[in-house]
């Protein structure tokens, strides 16, 4: 019993129900809003070391014994990504106030934002497959009131879209879950794994396993089921396409990373086998799609898509290296991702139009935010010593540790086209002569800058700082692989 | 009917309905109200609790607001709505979390008797002011949406 593993879900919680009250006052709301986030990294920070430091914390809310009752389990891997996941926050709410208008802010912007971080600690310590569902609908719902915030034409039509995919995702979901308990008897993930190990992972049991798949699939955007993210990511405001390139997709990921090393482990010739395609797929068509726009938005919304195929791929190896490559690399993009949004949103502000075509010589006006760009890229494609350089070398260990050549050299491929389809914002944008006709002013963007750097400098952390990382991304990895761990910590055998 | 402005006039000679309709409204309406709160009450041990009570409160409210209008209703309940969802969070988030104050996991529940004069004997239960919670914020979040659907053409603040 230890309740430090609910606070992470509470505090965003309650901080959401607090600002609902003074969403009329903007400045009193901005000042909570990053008051309660700091509060909420502390805890999370606090909870992060115990968890690395003591072994896994169980909760077991209501005093109901698992499997009986609701369990929250912050395992290593789950509090490592809470902690992320804060950091994130903690620079969106600092860079929120300079993008968003005071009337979007009224309209319980922080509410939600509030509210979405609590879904995703919630999916991400949850340790019941239905309370994943909850937690999903929970981050799901407070999407759809960020995506249409501000109602512009665009904005409805995309989030239509959006709103229809995830609402039909959310029933397979159920529906799946269903199916599950119909033949286990049981939500809890421990014993799921436990009664799917007893038999042996007969045919039905994978049928569900592979539907499971579809809806994490689904909401992760892999392929061919990623056709509904570009679009719809790119017409909210920087800050909640951020918060959704860094938080949503990745809790699907999440969940195909805890649902197959966990429960569906036993056919990875059916399986496993088949991630690696999928992993392949989804980076050269994700990558085609950022080569084919000149919309700045649309490049690093299509950038997402070869990421998740990036952590995919080691889910598919399903051997150490792979796998602390695909949570290193996880991390690594969540953190990259806000940046690269935010980067993105400030561009499109100073240069008043998010088309490449339009805009050339930023680098005159504004050139910190010119070599900001520069580092994000390098530190995307994983150009030594940045943190995408440490996943990437861990993913492709894995591959040769298991022969997967094609894989592997596909991966590479991907790699430097990424970092094409960015540096092309960089010499397209912001190389060449400062634009003579120009009538915009040059604009203050320090305060949207500050987020940025904290984030990239995190990024540099992790990458050059790998020996201090590493060491704990190898055990929850070997943790991952040893599926028995978690089982007994839960059940308590 | 000439006595009657315009406006009077095509009320009543557009809804034929109106009279039955409030009639039986002033009375179902509070019948509604009053189950709402037996089944609030009854919510943690036998059927009924929060959700129910604060959806059948709703359906008595909207009542109110087809039989009269929403001029006279705001008029007569001047409740924001709204505000109702996050005092509803907040009373159920503290109601869980008070078990941290005596060291026992999120949401450990408990319950006490009472004994009262007349009545006798009542037991209470922190679910009930966990159920509470869920009523505010299931009446607030059912009355918003209905209403902002209902004033299509305004638009609201």
């Amino acid at each position: 019993m230890n309740n430090l593993a609910i606070l992470p879900i509470i505090i965003p919680l309650i901080s959401g129900a607090i600002l609902a009250f003074v969403h009329s006052k903007v400045s009193l709301s901005r000042t909570l809003a990053k008051l309660f986030m700091l509060i909420n990294l502390g805890v999370v920070i606090y909870l992060t070391l115990e968890v690395i430091n003591y072994g896994t914390i169980i909760l077991e809310t209501g005093e109901w014994v698992a499997p009986y009752g609701i369990v929250l389990v912050a395992d290593s891997l789950a509090a490592v990504l809470v902690l992320t996941t804060n950091i994130i926050a903690v620079a969106a709410v600092f860079y929120a106030p300079h993008s968003l208008t005071e009337a979007k802010e009224k309209h319980y912007f922080y509410t939600f934002f509030f509210f979405i971080i609590s879904g995703v600690s919630g999916a991400f310590l949850t340790g019941d497959l239905f309370n994943l569902f909850v937690f999903f609908e929970v981050l799901l719902i407070a999407s759809y009131a960020l995506i249409v915030l501000g109602g512009e034409k665009v904005q409805l039509r995309e989030s239509l879209k959006y709103v229809l995919i995830n609402v039909f995702s959310s029933i397979l979901f159920v529906t799946a879950i269903a199916f599950l308990y119909g033949v286990v008897g049981t939500v809890n993930m421990a014993q799921i794994a436990e009664r799917v190990q007893e038999v042996d992972q007969q045919g039905i049991l994978t049928t569900i396993g592979i539907l499971l798949f579809f809806v994490f699939a689904t909401k992760a955007a892999l392929f061919p089921l990623y056709y509904w993210l570009p679009k719809s990511y790119i017409v909210p405001n920087p800050v909640v396409s951020a918060l959704f390139a860094a938080l949503l997709t990745k809790v699907g990921i999440y969940s195909i990373i805890r649902v197959f090393s966990l429960i569906f482990i036993h056919r990875p010739d059916l399986t496993h086998e088949a991630f690696i395609w999928i992993a392949g797929l989804s980076m050269i068509f994700g990558v085609i799609g950022a080569l084919a726009t000149n919309n700045i938005k649309l490049i690093i919304a299509y950038n997402i898509i070869p990421a998740i195929g990036f952590i995919m791929m080691g889910i598919g190896f399903f051997n150490e290296s792979g796998m602390s490559g695909s949570i290193y690399y996880l991390i690594h993009d969540m953190i990259i991702k806000t940046a690269l949004f935010m980067l993105v949103g400030i561009i499109a502000y100073v240069a008043g139009t998010s088309d490449l075509r339009k805009m050339k010589g930023l680098i005159h006006d504004y050139p910190l935010l010119g070599w900001l760009l520069f580092i994000a890229a390098f530190v995307l494609a994983g150009i030594p010593p940045f943190s995408g350089f440490i996943g990437k070398i861990q993913l492709l260990k894995g591959a040769f540790e298991n022969g997967e050549v094609v894989i592997a050299i596909i991966a590479l491929g991907t790699s430097l086209l990424i970092l094409y389809s960015v540096m092309k914002i960089f010499i397209r944008g912001f190389w060449g002569e400062r634009q003579t006709n120009n009538k915009l002013e040059k604009k203050p963007i320090f305060g949207m800058v500050t987020p940025v750097i904290f984030l990239l400098a995190c990024s540099t952390i992790l990458g050059i700082g790998a020996e201090w990382f590493v060491p704990t991304i190898e055990s929850i990895s070997s943790d991952l692989l040893n599926p028995q761990n978690y089982i007994d910590s839960v059940l308590k055998e | 009917m000439g006595f009657m402005k315009r406006e009077e006039r095509f009320n009543i000679m557009y809804k034929p309905n109106n009279l039955i309709l409030r009639t039986t409204t002033s009375l179902i309406s509070f019948i509604l109200l009053g189950f709402a709160i037996y089944l609030l009450l009854a919510g943690h041990n036998s059927p009924g609790g929060g959700f129910v009570g604060g959806l059948v409160t709703s359906a008595s409210i909207i009542l109110l607001y087809m039989a009269y209008g929403k001029n006279s209703v705001d008029e007569i309940l001047p409740i924001n709505y709204r505000l109702l969802i996050p005092i509803g969070l907040v009373i159920a988030i503290l109601t869980g979390a008070g078990s941290f104050l005596f060291g026992v996991p999120f949401l450990t529940h408990t319950f006490g008797t009472v004994e009262l004069p007349l009545y006798g004997e009542i037991e209470l239960a922190t679910a009930m002011l966990f159920d509470l919670g869920v009523y505010f914020t299931v009446l607030g979040s059912t009355i918003t949406i209905i209403l902002s659907i209902a004033n299509d053409k305004k638009i609201v603040d």
